[in-house]
């Protein structure tokens, strides 16, 4: 029943157009189901996602936002045992179609992790190239462009410019996180999955990122999951609050914050559970 | 007091006995290995000569002579070992460390386990009835398919474990990145784990260095230098073999040199592969 409610609700909202001035939708989930195993953690959820926009996945532990996350750029599947059922539309291109290819999927739609992985083996300049070179790119100057653009992309650039060479894991924290943000952005993505980016860093990076969110969003759409629930407050466009695998509410993150129209939405954001 | 007198000695007397009972098991198992050690640097210094090291063999009752042409064998015989079994082994432990969780799985893992512990022997003669036999010749391509059949559960089983320790987060990060699949499982999977699978590769080239059984029928022996691929092949071992039980003192020198040689060549190996194995922070 409350499947249907949020489908409902949802295609309210895909007419509503919850961003409002931008009429074009990058990505459009319909009826997604994704299961680890005999685990059902995301269940029928639909959802569009509004092009050059932040949208906030919120919800608490384990609700699914994560996993929703990764069936965005086909990384649900890499676990073993994982499934994915329903449609995912990227500029109206169903990306689980049978002869869709995940990787070009996954340069299309780029994702940063939680804890920042850069390649241990390899310098803050042969991370970020990492994309474009273990693609087949061999031109130098193309390369060296690439690197370029997306330090500045991330706001590391003033930071490295000089150690270029250094390994990528000598960086802070913060650091190593922008530096994953620059590595997914130098095979240019079209959307940024960003999986509670800064839940693993201090204050100060934390805003860092979400500064760099908003900047970014002029070129990209980005998607981000939270469990902070201030910081969906402050970075993001639109809203999307999760409870055990379906979506409970989605509009405008003012609304959602403000003037929720479901009441576990608002006992979620009071801070009553979760 | 909080304990009672009684009980606090029994304890003491409990943890000195079993402080004893430990102390003794490490002598038990070191003394051999020292007085082995000892023995052989005693009897094998002697031996050691710059004509071993650059001589072939000299006729029975000639004397002096040397064993130039079973190092080389022995160094040969390890470089087309390792090129049967390292990348056999390498991509066997990729497939069984990134695909191989099923019944397949299970499967090369329990062939590998049992490989790893044939007889070395068996594993000559397997050899010699695949290789020997149709080439209706000893040769040194016989002994290193045979070494190299050794070397791979070897290399196999610690590539698996090293590439099981890579954090799943690298591979995702790569993944994400629309790295192909096979691409990031070579160039960041396995990369990271480099220094594992080396010392495992040395290990094995280390266990298989000392192999005699399996080149007796295969790469047999010659007082030469290697005339070809397909002619036999000598080493270390099988020259030592030959030398020890033959029944000159000249020879029995040589053998224990051949066997301090050897030994200080497996050494070597082992104290690289530590070496190896020591976590780097950038590796090129």
């Amino acid at each position: 029943m409350t499947t249907l409610r949020n489908q409902a609700l949802s295609d309210a909202l895909a007419r509503a157009e919850p961003a409002g001035s931008v009429g074009a939708w990058r990505l459009r989930v319909e009826r997604l189901h994704a299961y680890f195993g005999r685990v059902h953690a995301v269940r029928g959820l639909s959802i569009a996602i509004a092009a050059h926009r932040i949208t906030a996945i919120i919800g608490p532990s384990g609700c699914g936002k994560s996993t929703f996350l990764r069936c965005l750029n086909r990384m649900h599947e890499v676990v073993p045992g994982a499934r994915v059922e329903g449609r995912v539309y990227l500029d109206g291109e169903d990306i689980y179609a049978p002869y869709v290819d995940p990787v070009t999927i996954r340069r299309r739609v780029g994702m940063v992790f939680q804890r920042p992985a850069p390649f241990p083996t390899m310098s803050i300049y042969d991370n970020v190239a990492a994309g474009l070179r273990l693609a087949g790119v061999r031109d130098r100057r193309r390369l060296d462009e690439a690197v370029e653009r997306s330090l500045r992309q991330a706001a590391l650039w003033d930071e490295v410019k000089d150690a270029l060479g250094k390994p990528g894991t000598s960086l802070s924290g913060g650091q190593q996180q922008r530096l994953c943000i620059a590595r997914a952005l130098a095979v240019g993505p079209e959307v940024l999955l960003m999986d509670e980016p800064a839940s693993a860093l201090d204050p100060a990076s934390t805003s860092k990122i979400e500064e760099l969110a908003r900047t970014l969003r002029e070129t990209l759409t980005i998607v981000i999951v939270t469990h902070n629930m201030q910081q969906a407050a402050r970075v993001s466009d639109n809203t999307a609050f999760m409870l055990a695998g379906e979506l409970v509410e989605y509009g405008p993150t003012p609304q959602i914050f403000t003037r929720p129209g479901d009441h576990r939405t608002e006992d979620y954001v009071t801070g009553r559970f979760g | 007091m909080i304990t009672p007198a009684r009980t606090a000695r029994r304890r003491l007397v409990t943890d000195r006995v079993m402080t004893a009972l430990f102390l003794a098991a490490i002598v038990v198992a070191v003394a051999p290995l020292v007085s082995v050690l000892g023995y052989i640097v005693a009897q094998g210094v002697s031996g050691i000569t710059w004509a071993f090291f650059t001589r072939l063999p000299a006729p029975v009752g000639e004397g002096g002579g040397g064993m130039a042409n079973a190092l080389v064998g022995t160094l040969t015989l390890i470089a087309l070992a390792s090129c049967v079994g390292v990348p056999v082994g390498i991509l066997g432990g990729l497939f069984l460390a990134e695909i191989g969780g099923g019944a397949l799985g299970w499967w090369i893992r329990f062939t590998a386990d049992v490989l790893n512990g044939v007889p070395s022997i068996v594993v000559g003669v397997f050899v010699y009835a695949l290789v020997v036999v149709p080439m209706k010749r000893f040769s040194a391509l016989a002994g290193g398919i045979a070494l190299g059949i050794m070397m791979i559960p070897l290399v196999m089983r610690t590539t698996e474990e090293m590439v099981r320790l890579v954090p799943a987060a690298l591979r995702e990060a790569s993944l994400a990145l629309g790295i192909p699949w096979w691409v990031t499982t070579l160039r960041v999977t396995l990369r990271a784990a480099t220094a594992g699978v080396i010392t495992g590769v040395m290990l094995a080239v280390a266990r298989i260095g000392g192999e005699t059984a399996p080149l007796l029928f295969t790469a047999f022996n010659t007082q030469y230098w290697q005339a070809g691929w397909d002619q036999p092949i000598a080493s270390l071992t099988v020259q030592l073999y030959n030398y020890a039980i033959a029944p000159y003192d000249d020879w029995h020198r040589q053998a224990w040199a051949a066997a301090l040689v050897l030994m200080a060549i497996v050494l070597v190996l082992n104290v690289a592969a530590r070496a190896a194995g020591r976590p780097r922070s950038l590796g090129g």
